[in-house]
């Protein structure tokens, strides 16, 4: 249910995005869900997914870090890192029929056991074992800023190579840097591949000899500032990851190029408040520096006005309407009707200006909205309310 | 606008501040972590505190707030508490926190260079097991500790009187100020665990508290829930929970549950839009009606929430919501308001 009922009103100004078709389009493969923390982003995600398992096709969703309820609605509470089968909710009331029914397959991502997978893939036991142990490799593993994103690319990469959905629906880490995860590969990279690593390596090459006592100062400040133990045990950890780090790398560039095909649509999340409009903005400037094809703009838990009059009763009318009653002392509950509806379409307002405002630097991006509801989505029911809302239709705009 | 009759308990806020040098402020994404924090910051500095606002995302936050240009690794007055106090303001950043550590404990400023242009700072900072978070804490810690005339004078008086962190979500908080176990898996002995033992200490005291922003929404208040249980796991303190984006209230409580049943009495509606003179009288009253219905729902639920908030025994503060977003005046505001429900140094 939404918080009124009202109807979905078209996105002014900007264009609508066409969910529907973006999810019906058999070139559509894969569909990232990016934005702030906070924003919806997994919520949009899964009911991006429900919705295009119910308009049949056979979809999976990885979900980085949902909310319990939800989790649980979907079956995927226990972290275990395998798609698992969503049984699909009877279909509503005055669904359209003869769409065959597709699939919803459901994962939360582990990324310490994702990580751990690709280990074994690239090393030998033996190699991987001593990888696996090291507590640097622990850290990269689990507190690596990068690594959730990293790792959520890689799963989407073994989704996307094993066949078995037409569809995959991702949603991404609510990153402090926003889009870490196309940087994963680059700064994996970085601190693989450079000076540092050579320094390190035990077997020294030429350019370690060449760098001489310079080396053998940092080494001891290193050593005595973290301990010696410290130091072999990042040793250690780079000669052996250094043997993997090719197969990673490849890896990462195939997972970026696949990002930049066609078939990808990126869906940026935002609320309609300034902060995570801005936030959104950049994502969207960041994408298409990248070349990253973005679908559109997702604008969750917005304040539409109602359908029918109210829709054209200003603030200023309404307020000014109370105040009259008020002070004849009658109609208590209109007054405060009243002011309740005066507030809404403040709200209403101000939420159109920040859209508008960002929408002004984008013409071109697409844009759906999503009412704001009173309670959160812990079902497949509330799913599928926010996927119709989304495809701007269902049983929200019912008998507008 | 009614008097709720479950205020923050009297006495509550003013006992959790006594005494407390080092406030650390979390809270979900999206529930103005750093707006409360500014906020804060601005109260305890009033009548003539002085303040540090430390940010260490590295996500600029309180520069955009004060819409001021990005700010660098340096401890600069940047708003004026009512009453003649002071917040400085500093955004920390790790490879900057790694030399400063350098140079202040072990007197190696080439060194760090040096370590700097082999790319070592930037490695050891991003993936050594709990060294990121030991050098922001630690930044923290050694505010709040500092004296006048330098770290070993002793006898000086405190140069802040109070650092508020705007630190990490709730979601990484627990791992973020468990500084000690993360260091341990890796530095058993030397410096860096020594450090990290100090800034444990400080945090484990008295003299640290760790305050949670939240809305009167399911999540937020579950992941408040979820992180006071964690700190308390790891023997640090919680302080007071912050609702933060508190909507005004429209209607009279006990109309609530009747209206969130079966929606406001449509006749007595229409005979108030009839009276007021306004057009299309029946149609507005529907849309009326679904407003009332959708606003006195979501009073409820957040009347639960908030229960569920009083349940973990923490003072509430209570933050309205600043329509249009925040700047320097609506903080002022703001941080009146805290000061009003008994935060002080």
């Amino acid at each position: 249910m939404t918080d009124t009922g009202q109807a979905q009103e078209p996105a002014s100004e900007a264009e609508r995005l066409d969910v529907d078709t973006l999810l019906d389009d058999p070139r559509t493969r894969i569909v990232v869900c990016c934005g702030a923390g906070g924003v919806g982003k997994t919520t949009t995600a899964a009911a991006l997914a429900l919705r295009a398992a119910e308009r049949g096709r056979r979809t999976v969703v990885i979900t980085v870090d949902p909310a319990r309820r939800l989790a649980q609605s979907m079956g995927v509470a226990e972290l275990d890192n395998t798609p698992r089968p969503v049984p699909l909710p009877p279909p509503a009331e005055g669904a359209p029929s003869g769409t065959a029914a597709g699939s919803l397959d459901a994962m939360m991502l582990d990324m310490k056991r994702t990580f751990d997978e690709v280990v074994r893939e690239h090393a030998d036991p033996e190699r991987a074992r001593q990888i696996l142990a090291n507590p640097f490799y622990q850290t990269l593993a689990t507190g690596f800023s990068g690594t959730q994103e990293y790792m959520a690319m890689e799963k989407l990469g073994q989704l996307s190579q094993s066949g078995e959905w037409d569809l995959i629906v991702v949603d991404t880490p609510p990153s402090r840097s926003a889009l870490d995860f196309l940087d994963a590969p680059e700064r994996l990279g970085r601190f693989l591949d450079g000076k540092l690593i050579k320094f390190l390596s035990p077997a020294g090459t030429g350019a370690f000899r060449l760098l001489g006592a310079g080396m053998n100062m940092v080494g001891s400040v290193v050593g005595k500032i973290v301990g010696t133990r410290f130091l072999s045990d990042l040793r250690s950890f780079v000669s052996a990851f250094d043997a993997v780090f090719g197969g990673f790398q490849e890896r990462a560039e195939r997972t970026y190029r696949l990002l930049r095909t066609s078939g990808t649509a990126f869906v940026v999340v935002a609320t309609p408040d300034t902060d995570a409009l801005r936030e959104a903005s950049y994502f969207i400037e960041r994408l298409d520096r990248d070349s990253m094809p973005l679908a559109g703009l997702v604008v969750n838990r917005t304040h539409p006005l109602p359908p029918g009059p109210g829709a054209e009763l200003d603030a200023e009318r309404a307020l000014e309407a109370a105040t009259t009653l008020e002070e004849a002392g009658t109609h208590p509950l209109t007054v405060a009707a009243l002011r309740l509806h005066a507030q809404r379409v403040r709200t209403h307002e101000r939420e159109r200006l920040s859209r508008e405002r960002t929408l002004s630097a984008h013409p071109n991006v697409r844009v759906a909205e999503v009412a704001a509801r009173v309670e959160d989505v812990h079902d497949l029911t509330g799913l599928r309310e926010i996927g119709a809302s989304l495809a701007g239709g269902g049983p929200i705009s019912r008998g507008r | 606008m009614n008097e709720r009759e479950h205020g923050p308990r009297t006495g509550g806020p003013g006992e959790t501040f006594a005494g407390a040098r080092l406030h650390i402020v979390t809270g979900k994404g999206g529930t103005g972590k750093t707006t409360v924090a500014a906020a804060l910051a601005s109260a305890l500095a009033a009548d003539g505190g002085r303040v540090l606002l430390l940010e260490v995302e590295g996500r600029q936050g309180v520069a955009s707030l004060l819409g001021s240009a990005p700010l660098p690794y340096e401890e600069r007055v940047m708003i004026s508490a009512p009453g003649g106090g002071s917040v400085s303001v500093l955004a920390a950043d790790a490879e900057a926190a790694l030399l400063e550590y350098l140079e202040l404990f072990h007197g190696m400023r080439m060194a760090g260079r040096a370590l700097t242009r082999l790319g070592a700072v930037d490695f050891a900072t991003t993936i050594a097991p709990g060294l990121r978070d030991v050098l922001l804490t630690g930044k923290a810690t050694e505010a709040a500790e500092r004296r006048e005339g330098g770290r070993r004078s002793g006898g000086g008086s405190h140069r802040y009187d109070a650092v508020v962190m705007d630190a990490p979500p709730t979601g990484r908080i627990g791992r973020f100020l468990n500084v000690n176990s993360e260091v341990a898996g890796l530095a058993r002995t030397g410096p860096i665990r020594d450090h990290a033992d100090q800034v444990m200490a400080v945090i484990r005291s008295e003299r640290t508290r760790v305050h949670f922003v939240t809305l009167l929404e399911e999540m937020p208040a579950q992941e408040t829930r979820d992180g006071i249980a964690e700190i308390e796991a790891l023997g640090l303190r919680p302080g007071t929970v912050v609702v933060n984006m508190f909507g005004p209230e429209l209607l009279q409580e006990r109309d609530l549950a009747t209206m969130a049943a079966g929606g406001p009495d449509g006749t007595a509606l229409v005979d108030g839009l009839k009276a007021a003179g306004l057009p299309e009288p029946e149609e507005l009253a529907d849309d009326l009606a679904g407003e009332v219905y959708a606003y006195a729902s979501r009073r409820l639920l957040e009347q639960r929430v908030r229960e569920g908030l009083v349940g973990t025994g923490l003072p509430l503060l209570e933050l309205p919501k600043v329509e249009g977003g925040v700047d320097r005046w609506t903080l002022t505001t703001l941080a009146r308001r805290l000061t009003e429900q008994g935060v002080r140094r």
